[in-house]
C-alpha cells in the first residue's frame, strides 16, 4: 500500500534504457520473482563511473530518460527495480509494457514533461541529499526547496489499487459470471468458431 | 449511420466483458500462448490463489527461449534452462495445458508455430508473456505483448484488463525494388518514426505494398512494431491470409470454413474510419536497410553512411563510415522475425554454390519443427551446410542469447532478428540487424555486402 513516498534520487540521464539492459536475459532462468535486484543493469554495474556504483546518490526514486523500459515485456525487469530497492521510478516517457508491469508490482511509473524532468536532473546533481516526495493521493511531485509541485497523472483505477494493496487477479475473478456470460453471448462472433 | 471503425475498433469492441466507469476495459482473450521464461511465476499465482486455469484448452505452450539448438534429444546440459523447462512442463500437466514441447514435431518458436497450426486466425485476440506477440496481428487479430502478473490474470479469467489504446495507420504503397524484403520496410519505418513513434498506439499497416505481401512478409512487419514501441501491429485479412490459414490443424474445416471466410471477409477498416496518426511511405524510396547503432530506430539504408552525432562507442563505429565493407564475425539466420519457410528459401537463394567466408561463423535456426522439416525436404539445409552454414534445431537462439548460442563478446554479428540493442545476442556483442538476404549474402563476402549484387 503506497501513498506518500519521500526520498532522495538517483539520476540515470540516459534515454531509451531497454529492458535488456535493466535485467540481460541470461538472468531470466529463474523461477521464482526474488533476488533479482543483484543483476539490476548487471552490463553497466561493472563500470566504477555508473551511477548505482557511486556513494554520491542513494535512494528509492530513479530518475531516468525519455522513453524507460522499451524492448521486451519481461516482468522480471520491474522486479530487479524492486528488489533493488527503488519504489518509483520518474521519466519523461514509459514503454507501455513496463509501464503496466511497473503498476502491476507496485513499482510508481512517474511521467513528467521533458522540462521538469531535466529541471530535476539538475536538482538531484546540485544536491543528491534533496528529498522528493511523491504524494500518490495527490498526484503531486514535490520538492520544496525547489519551488516544484508538478501534477502527475496516473490511471484512476491503479490508483485505487496502489493505495490499496488491491490485485487486478481478485477484480477480474470477481467478474467470473459477466465473463462467462460474453462467452456465451459471442460465441458466434470468434473467429474460430463463428 | 453507425461511426465507422477501424479494423482495430471491430475486433476489440467486439472483445469486450465488460466497460465501467473509472476501470480499465475487461478484454477477452481466445487464444494465450505462453513459454518457459514469462510464465513460472504466472503460475505460481494461481496456486498461491488456489485457483484453476479458467479455459486451459485456450492456453498454448513451447519451449522456445532458452532451449539448445544442438542435440534437443539430450537432456538440456544447462541446469536453470533445463529446470526451467521442466517447470513449464509440470505446469502444464498439472492444469491441463496443450504443450508442444521440445520433444513435439510441432515444437518452435511461439510467433512461428502460432499461425503454422493455425491457432493465430483473423478477428481473434491474443496475448502471450513476450513482447513479439505483435507478429500475430499479420492475420488480422489483435495481439499483443504482457508480462508475467498479467499472464497469471489471462490464466486465472481468460481476459485482461487493458486501457484501449490509439491507432495509428501506416500506409506503404508502390512496388518494392528488387532485393528490397519486409525486414527492410519495417527497419526503414522504424528508422523514421524512431523506437518510441508508436508507443500508446496499435498500428494498422496497409497500401498496395503491404497487401502485396506474403503471410511470411507480414508477420515479419507486424513482428517489429514492437520495436517502433506499439502495442502491436495489425493487418486486414484476405485472399492470401485465408490461403495461408486453409488445411492448418488448428483452422476451420467444412461448414465451419465458409462461415469463418464469411466473418473474417467483414474485418477491414471502414472507409471513413478514423486514426488517431496517419503515416504513408512509399516503397520505391526503400533500399535494403541495416542498423548501425544500439537500437532498432537507428537504421539506414545498406549503401548509406553513419550519420553524425550519434553514440558509436559501444559499437566501436565511426561517424560518416560506409556501412558496406564492415567486418563480420558472425551471421545468424533465424529468430521469430525472420526463420520462416520464405525466409530460409530467399536466403538459400543467395548463397547459389557458394561458401561462407572464412572469417564468418555462420549459422540457420529454423523458427519451428515444421520449418525445419519443409526446409529439408526442399534441400535447403544441404544448400547451408555446403556452403558452410550450421544448420541447427528451433529456438530463440541467438536472438536474445539465453541458450549458449551468444555472440562473444566484441564480436559483429549480422542477424535477422529484431533487437540491435547492447549486449543483446551476450554480453559484448555487436548487433546489426538486417534482411535474410542481406545476412546470406554478407555471409558469403566476410564483410557487410548489398544483397542485390547477388541475385
Amino acid at each position: 500500500m503506497i501513498t506518500k513516498i519521500i526520498s532522495t534520487a538517483i539520476p540515470l540521464p540516459l534515454k531509451n534504457i531497454d529492458t535488456d539492459q535493466i535485467i540481460p536475459a541470461e538472468f531470466l532462468k529463474a523461477t521464482t520473482r526474488k533476488n533479482f535486484g543483484k543483476k539490476l543493469f548487471f552490463a553497466w554495474r561493472n563500470k566504477k563511473n555508473f551511477v548505482l556504483n557511486s556513494k554520491k546518490f542513494f535512494g528509492k526514486i530513479l530518475v531516468v530518460g525519455y522513453n524507460f523500459g522499451c524492448g521486451s515485456s519481461r516482468e522480471h525487469a520491474v522486479w530487479a527495480l524492486k528488489d533493488y530497492g527503488f519504489q518509483v521510478v520518474i521519466s519523461s516517457y514509459f514503454a507501455d509494457i513496463f509501464k503496466n508491469n511497473a503498476l502491476n508490482n507496485s513499482l510508481l511509473p512517474i511521467q513528467v514533461s521533458e522540462k521538469i524532468l531535466q529541471k530535476i536532473f539538475k536538482i538531484i546533481n546540485k544536491d543528491p541529499k534533496i528529498k522528493i516526495t511523491i504524494d500518490l493521493a495527490n498526484q503531486q511531485i514535490i520538492i520544496p526547496e525547489d519551488n516544484i509541485k508538478e501534477y502527475f497523472y496516473i490511471d484512476p483505477y491503479k490508483k485505487i489499487c496502489l493505495m490499496n494493496g488491491y490485485d487486478d487477479i481478485d477484480y477480474v475473478l470477481s467478474l467470473k459470471e459477466q465473463i462467462i456470460s460474453f462467452e456465451r453471448a459471442c460465441h458466434s462472433r470468434e473467429s474460430g468458431n463463428p | 449511420m453507425r461511426k465507422p471503425k477501424t479494423l482495430f475498433e471491430k475486433i476489440w469492441d467486439s472483445h469486450i466483458v465488460l466497460q465501467k466507469k473509472n476501470y480499465p476495459p475487461v478484454l477477452y482473450i481466445d487464444a494465450h500462448y505462453i513459454h518457459e521464461v514469462t510464465s513460472p511465476q504466472a503460475f505460481d499465482i494461481l496456486r498461491k490463489k488456489k485457483i484453476p486455469v479458467f479455459r486451459p484448452e485456450k492456453t498454448y505452450a513451447t519451449a522456445d527461449h532458452n532451449v539448445p539448438t544442438i542435440n534437443q534429444h539430450l537432456p538440456i546440459k544447462e541446469l536453470l534452462s533445463r529446470h526451467q523447462v521442466e517447470i513449464l512442463t509440470k505446469n502444464c500437466q498439472e492444469f491441463g495445458i496443450n504443450l508442444y514441447g521440445l520433444d513435439h514435431p510441432f515444437n518452435g518458436i511461439v510467433h512461428v508455430i502460432g499461425p503454422e497450426l493455425g491457432i493465430t486466425k483473423p478477428g481473434m485476440t491474443i496475448v502471450c508473456g513476450d513482447s513479439h506477440t505483435s507478429t500475430h496481428g499479420a492475420f488480422g487479430s489483435i495481439a499483443f505483448g504482457i508480462g508475467t502478473s498479467e499472464v497469471g490474470q489471462v490464466l486465472a479469467t481468460q481476459s485482461i484488463l487493458q486501457n484501449k489504446p490509439k491507432t495509428m495507420k501506416i500506409e506503404v504503397n508502390g512496388k518494392l525494388q528488387k532485393g528490397v524484403t519486409a525486414k527492410d520496410i519495417i527497419l526503414y519505418i522504424i528508422s523514421h518514426i524512431s523506437v518510441s513513434g508508436a508507443t500508446g498506439h496499435f498500428i494498422e499497416y496497409t497500401g498496395s505494398t503491404i497487401k502485396s505481401l506474403s503471410m511470411e512478409g507480414r508477420m515479419t512487419i507486424c513482428n517489429m512494431s514492437i520495436e517502433a514501441g506499439a502495442r502491436g501491429g495489425i493487418i486486414a485479412p484476405d485472399e492470401i491470409t485465408f490461403k495461408y490459414l486453409k488445411g492448418r490443424l488448428f483452422s476451420p474445416k467444412g461448414k465451419k470454413w465458409d462461415r469463418s471466410i464469411s466473418y473474417w471477409k467483414t474485418l477491414t477498416s471502414d472507409k471513413n474510419a478514423k486514426f488517431d496518426k496517419v503515416i504513408s511511405f512509399n516503397a520505391s524510396d526503400i533500399e535494403p536497410m541495416i542498423t548501425y547503432g544500439t537500437n532498432p530506430g537507428q537504421a539506414i539504408k545498406i549503401t548509406g553512411k553513419i550519420p553524425k552525432n550519434v553514440d558509436l562507442k559501444y559499437m566501436n563505429l565511426f561517424p560518416n563510415q560506409k556501412m558496406i565493407g564492415q567486418k563480420l564475425d558472425l551471421v545468424f539466420i533465424g529468430s521469430c522475425t525472420n526463420s520462416r519457410i520464405e525466409d530460409l528459401r530467399s536466403a538459400a537463394k543467395i548463397i547459389n554454390n557458394r561458401k561462407v567466408a572464412k572469417n564468418i561463423t555462420a549459422f540457420v535456426v529454423p523458427g519451428s519443427n515444421q520449418v525445419r522439416a519443409q526446409a529439408q525436404k526442399e534441400g535447403l539445409d544441404k544448400i547451408f551446410l555446403s556452403a558452410g552454414f550450421e544448420w541447427r534445431q528451433p529456438g530463440c537462439s541467438a536472438c536474445l542469447g539465453m541458450n549458449e548460442d551468444k555472440i562473444p563478446s566484441g564480436k559483429y554479428c549480422i542477424s535477422t532478428s529484431n533487437r540491435n540493442f547492447e549486449g543483446r545476442q551476450g554480453p559484448g556483442s555487436k548487433t546489426f540487424l538486417a534482411s535474410p538476404l542481406t545476412a546470406a549474402a554478407s555471409a558469403l563476402t566476410g564483410v557487410i555486402s548489398d544483397p542485390r549484387k547477388f541475385i
